[in-house]
């Protein structure tokens, strides 16, 4: 059954698109990603022009975080101070975000821009997260108790305040300086920023993996939002049937991957996470390396 | 199909004779196509006839060309290059002006039906559809642009050619189906005919046709132009709401 979505002017097979939801919910309940990181290329391979991948996969990232957290707030593992402080951050950075996106998109080079940021990011936090949960997975079957290291320049800060639910006394300065980052990859690749943010919050800021899921999330809701409307109204490229398609597939999809990732150990789960992270980023660096098939692409020049 | 056949022709045939040369009287299977939320491409009967007051003239077979066009855009052609090992886009060229949508169907061979002159006068295939004056002047590669743009649009289907396709019956009634693609823009159509003799141009008609987003496709559309905000907003309570409907189901089933 094909959709003729409107704001895209294209029409997709509305079974593909639920599904595409459905996996990305899957992801997004249990490693606490918005899964946007899987969407958005997902969907620019569908044929849904990148800016309205951008800009729809934020507003679908809404609704499966919204589901994703409240699971997690039934169960306590989210830090109400931690994320409202990640979210002040964030809110700024989504604001220079789509400022950066409009220039990119004038000079024609957003879709490269894009795809480096993706290759780049995933790459690095995907290695650094593979390398450290092998050596923890080790180390917890040999039997030692897992060292949480402690960064010395997090604690020397001022401001510092207690964030009682992560059980840290730490300065404020940090974790807006987190959220700031994630705000502007929110903007700029329609992600929830979750794998960037998650592996922040547990090795800079040391918030237990527990807590930072449900934190994360809910720091998510506040930024993709806001980048949504954002986006909205500069860009017009919010196409609401197409994000509801995905978010349906995507608040079922979060149900059952909060279940599914209750069943496994954190470092299992960051295993996992890292795996799928680095094959996206392969995949996406293939595309930059190899000739593609056609060298020409076309845009037409709005309002002319 | 048959009842409005018969209708336009007695039409013309009862005409009193006003001009002593060929016309065009156009029939459409459809003059408006609605963009609906299952819409799936869409297929347009193009049909007509030749209104005559003198006999039909001896020497070379009449032939009927038609092409139907959406609204011409300016368009910008990047083309990628490696540069550091990757590929990216390295130069582009601005076209003045590419119709979004363009095909051509003709009764016979292009080059027999219309003589060089005669295309770039009347600009009827592709690569005349297309102002590409301008894109010339500053860009020396500009054809390799052009051509790509065309290629481009051609597997998209969103450009096509197709010659032989209009069938004419007795050199007076002419028909041809016209393929229009699932992701269309909306817009002013137009529907052109042109009726050729010896390589000439001997009559050219006109026609619009109204291609719009209806129902949900076009409320939405419209107010993601004129209410961003609104838009906006709407666009978060259906996602908030849902994942909280989720969510609440979810736990719903759980305890049961």
């Amino acid at each position: 059954m094909n959709i003729y979505l409107p704001i895209a002017e294209i029409s997709v097979n509305a079974f593909t698109l639920l599904g595409l939801g459905g996996l990305v919910g899957i992801l997004s309940g249990m490693f606490g990603v918005g899964g946007g990181f899987l969407l958005t290329p997902l969907l620019f391979f569908i044929g849904v022009p990148p800016a309205v991948a951008v800009a729809t996969g934020a507003n679908q990232i809404v609704a499966s975080s919204v589901s994703g957290v409240l699971a997690h707030w039934r169960r306590r593992t989210v830090d109400l101070k931690m994320g409202i402080v990640l979210q002040l951050g964030g809110l700024i950075g989504a604001a220079c975000g789509i400022a950066v996106f409009n220039y990119l998109k004038s000079l024609g080079q957003v879709d490269l821009f894009v795809t480096l940021c993706y290759v780049v990011f995933l790459g690095i936090v995907g290695g650094l997260m593979f390398i450290e949960s092998v050596n923890a997975l080790r180390k917890s079957r040999r039997g030692a108790p897992p060292k949480r290291k402690q960064r010395g320049w997090v604690h020397k800060m001022p401001l510092k305040t207690r964030f009682r639910t992560s059980q840290l006394y730490i300065s404020v300065i940090p974790p807006i300086l987190v959220g700031f980052l994630v705000g502007i990859l929110t903007a700029i690749m329609g992600v929830g920023g979750g794998f960037i943010m998650v592996p922040a919050m547990i090795y800079v800021l040391g918030i237990p993996t527990k807590v930072v899921i449900g934190t994360s999330l809910f720091q998510i809701i506040t930024v993709t939002g806001a980048t949504t409307m954002m986006h909205a109204i500069t860009n017009q490229t919010v196409d609401i049937v197409l994000a509801f398609l995905l978010l349906v597939g995507g608040v079922i999809g979060a149900q059952f991957g909060t279940r599914l990732g209750s069943y496994l150990k954190s470092e299992q789960l960051r295993i996992l996470l890292a795996v799928i992270v680095l094959a996206v980023c392969g995949k996406l660096a293939l595309d930059l390396l190899l000739e593609p098939s056609e060298l020409f692409s076309i845009t037409n020049v709005a309002g002319g | 199909m048959r009842i409005v056949f018969t209708l336009l022709f007695s039409l013309f045939l009862s005409l009193p004779a006003a001009h002593a040369q060929e016309e065009v009287v156009l029939g459409f299977s459809q003059n408006q196509v609605e963009i609906t939320t299952d819409f799936d491409g869409s297929e347009i009967l193009i049909f007509g006839a030749v209104k005559r007051e003198s006999p039909l003239p001896d020497g070379d077979p009449l032939h009927v060309l038609v092409t139907l066009s959406g609204p011409s855009v300016p368009a910008v052609v990047r083309r990628k290059g490696k540069r550091f090992g990757i590929w990216t886009n390295v130069d582009s060229v601005t076209v003045d002006r590419a119709p979004i949508f363009y095909a051509v169907a003709t009764s016979a061979p292009f080059e027999e039906m219309l003589s060089l002159s005669n295309d770039r006068r009347y600009r009827v295939s592709i690569e005349r559809a297309i102002l590409s004056i301008g894109a010339k002047v500053a860009h020396e590669q500009a054809q390799d642009y052009v051509e790509a743009l065309v290629r481009i649009r051609e597997n998209q289907a969103k450009y096509a050619f197709l010659e032989n396709t209009v069938q004419i019956d007795q050199q007076t009634l002419f028909r041809t189906t016209i393929q229009m693609p699932p992701d269309l823009t909306e817009g002013e159509y137009t529907a052109r005919i042109l009726l050729t003799r010896s390589g000439k141009v001997i009559a050219d008609h006109d026609s619009s046709i109204d291609v719009r987003k209806v129902g949900l496709e076009r409320f939405l559309f419209i107010l993601s132009r004129e209410q961003p905000v609104l838009y906006g907003l709407l666009a978060l309570a259906i996602a908030m709401i849902s994942g909280w409907g989720a969510s609440a189901i979810f736990r719903l089933l759980r305890n049961r």
